[in-house]
């Protein structure tokens, strides 16, 4: 084998593809041919590092250092200093927000250095289109030991004692789900793995499945061994197309090796998967209209029990598990439960992915071990709130989570605790929001995808949903009414308790998690007739403090609609029949003389 | 690329695949062999000592060595000059490594432990 003095890794996740790494890949192996260095450095492809907003981004070992935003004019500088001449290309390095040298390792790095890596461990180390790398970095050693020293009890009993939980919303233990699957009785038995990845702004699954699909292979032939299936579906959506492409190349690899198909390892053992895409419903993310989905028909859910368990795919027996949750087998059966339990907190064991958005500086993926508290992520990790703005509150769980307010940003992440706070773990979404967010505004933008996602199978859902809808729609039109919130609040418990699905059930969170810490903003809203925030544009106006205005012009000049008047080196006035607010006036203001009300 | 019929074989692919992503990997514990190539050590020959210390490592199958390159330390006279820093000990520099020289430090100092004191650098 060729030594090779070092690696060249380009992201090659959606978001890095997007902001444009494979073109800078194609340039490195040109300017590496060129300088004829062919044989000592290696460029390859991995998956997603997590900090998606610097992309495209590049790691070169045997240094590990970790260059960002590069584009294609950036290479033969990386290429002449670094690859030749040893010296680190200091512009490109990341820079600390907090610090003012920049920081020449991944590892160094406060987005770095307080993750721990399960589920991601893969994820930007290897080359995910090559089974070979997943096989040196202990892959399928899982699968051989379950297949040679372990019983399917022995199995169970290891995920069971392991502490682990569904990664995927609800948060039920893996190891019940699995034993009731196995005691289920039918010679046929199906795994499934939900790929259905649908709150807006989640991407771990889609990370997992491009950056490291053989984990999942793994750990669902695992799953299939523990109760006793021969066939698995992994069902991922058709918006996917790089997680797609990378999970075909991955079953073909592993049916070329015989780690799926018959006689698995020479163990007896036979297994194979296959792929089934969605078309981005987010209701199949429900796992019965999941399954519904698979078997081709409309994607709709239907009541439990019996549940999947028992009466799953074709009616037999299935075991549906998230891509995160089949992503942390593998090292719990090398590793061991004791090991798995000793990381998170008492309830909730191990770690968990999340997608940080919204108002904060390092948007991207992260990996915590349970129990870390909201502020250590959202400042420590995240890198605090741009443009000093406040923190106001961080939705977590996604349309069917809820708001937690900056009170409670000392409070550990777990699945209860969220839950206690009016929110959810989920999948994982978590997006921040700064002092400028209204949140009825927000209420009203879950509600709208809720509403505009659900069915229509239950009437709950379907109708109840429509319902709180156009109450929020009026209260942020300043058409509110007294006792709307009392009517929200009927509203929401009765949909919760009489809804088919997660879905419905959940729906109505982001209303009451918001009226539980934000109700004096509903308040404004309603009875003042005012946004707080200045989010709402039926609420608020536009006005020139007159001693702060120097009659510069310059609002009048950039105002679409001719709504400025006045005369030069005098203060100015809006017209506010003819204002529009669409805010040019105050980002043009060079004296901040123009205030929203 | 065949079917892999036995945990033996996993293993014994494992153990070759391992080679793939080892300079990804546990770097800190590995032996470090650094190359002057600044201008005046790829004008002295660093581009060929490099070249040699590749193919040596290649050839003797070492795993736990990296090989990295750094820029001119001031001592233009001496390149080309190589480093070699194993895990816990002070780093020896060598001084006018030829390709000659540097296969045998590759053999006598990486990989039997011995320094070669008559091509460390003198004390000036």
């Amino acid at each position: 084998m060729e030594f090779y003095r070092a690696h060249v890794l380009v992201c090659r996740g959606t978001g890095c593809t997007a902001s444009g790494s494979e073109p800078v890949m194609e340039a490195f192996e040109k300017e590496i041919e060129k300088r004829g260095l062919s044989k000592e450095v290696k460029v390859l492809l991995t998956g997603c590092l997590g900090l998606c907003e610097l992309g495209p981004n590049i790691i070169i070992y045997p240094e590990g250092t970790y260059y960002c935003k590069v584009k294609v004019e950036d290479v033969p500088e990386i290429v002449e200093e670094h690859l030749v001449k040893g010296r680190i290309v200091e512009r490109l390095l990341y820079k600390e927000r907090t610090a003012e040298e920049r920081m020449r390792a991944l590892t160094d790095i406060n987005f770095y250095k307080r993750q721990k890596r399960i589920a991601l461990r893969n994820c930007g180390l290897i080359n995910p289109e090559v089974i070979e790398e997943y096989i040196a970095n202990d892959g399928y050693r899982a699968l051989a030991k379950v297949l040679t020293e372990m019983t399917p009890q022995q199995v169970i009993d290891e995920v069971t004692k392991s502490g682990l939980r569904g990664r995927g919303g609800g948060g039920f233990p893996t190891g019940k789900k699995w034993q009731f699957a196995k005691d289920a009785p039918g010679d046929v038995k199906y795994v499934v793995c939900n790929g259905d990845e649908g709150d807006p702004g989640a991407f771990m699954d889609r990370s997992i499945l491009e950056g490291d699909p053989h984990t999942v292979l793994e750990a669902m032939a695992i799953a299939g061994y523990a109760i006793g299936a021969k066939e698995g579906y992994i069902y991922v959506r058709a918006e996917y197309p790089l997680a797609v492409k990378r999970l075909e190349i991955a079953i073909e690899q592993a049916r070329e090796r015989g780690l799926l198909g018959k006689n698995i390892l020479g163990t007896g053992f036979d297994f194979d998967i296959f792929l089934r895409l969605g078309s981005g419903a987010f209701v199949c993310g429900e796992e019965t209209a999941l399954l519904a989905s698979i078997e081709g028909r409309r994607g709709e859910p239907r009541p439990r029990p019996p549940f999947p368990a028992v009466e799953g795919l074709w009616g037999k027996p299935t075991l549906i598990n998230n891509v995160e949750t089949f992503a942390n087998i593998p090292p719990i059966i090398l590793n061991g439960a004791e090991w798995f339990a000793s990381i998170g907190t008492e309830r909730s064991k191990g770690t968990k992915v999340f997608a940080i958005g919204g108002k904060i500086n390092n948007t991207g993926l992260v990996e915590i071990p349970m129990g870390t508290t909201l502020r250590e992520v959202i400042y420590d990790i995240g890198g605090g709130i741009p443009n000093g703005k406040k923190f106001k509150a961080v939705q977590t769980g996604g349309p069917s989570g809820g708001c937690i307010p900056a009170e409670l940003l000392d409070m550990p992440i777990e699945y209860d605790t969220l839950t206690q706070a009016g929110s959810m773990m989920g999948s994982g979404g978590m997006i921040v929001m700064d002092e400028d967010t209204c949140m009825v505004d927000i209420a009203k933008f879950f509600l709208t995808f809720t509403q505009d996602e659900s069915c229509g199978k239950c009437p709950p859902c379907r109708i109840g949903t429509k319902r709180m809808l156009e109450i929020l729609e009026r209260i942020t039109n300043g058409e509110g009414r007294e006792g709307d919130i009392e009517l929200l609040e009927t509203l929401a418990r009765n949909i919760k308790a009489s809804a088919l699905c997660g879905l419905g059930q959940t729906a109505p969170n982001p209303v009451l998690s918001t009226l539980r810490y934000f109700r004096h903003e509903y308040e404004a809203h309603i009875k003042e007739k005012k946004c707080p925030a200045g989010a709402c544009r039926a609420l608020i106006s536009y006005e020139i403090i007159a001693e702060k205005c120097k009659g510069c012009g310059l609002c009048a000049k950039v105002c679409p609609v001719g709504a400025i008047s006045g005369e030069r080196r005098q203060p100015h006035v809006i017209d506010k029949e003819k204002c529009i607010k669409c805010n040019s006036c105050i980002e043009r203001c060079p004296f901040g003389a123009i205030v929203k009300k | 690329m065949g079917v892999i019929k036995s945990i033996e074989e996993l293993e014994k692919i494992r153990d070759q695949a391992r080679e793939l992503i080892n300079l990804r990997k546990d770097n800190e514990n590995k032996t470090r062999i650094v190359v002057g190539m600044g201008t005046c050590g790829i004008s002295a020959g660093a581009r060929e000592v490099l070249m040699a210390i590749l193919d040596e490592i290649k050839k003797r199958n070492l795993t736990d060595v990296v090989v990295t390159e750094t820029g001119c330390i001031g001592m233009c006279r001496f390149e080309p000059l190589v480093d070699v820093i194993k895990p816990n000990q002070p780093k020896v520099t060598y001084v006018n490594v030829n390709p000659e020289k540097a296969r045998q430090i590759v053999a006598r100092h990486v990989v039997n432990n011995q320094v070669i004191d008559e091509w460390v650098i003198p004390n000036i």
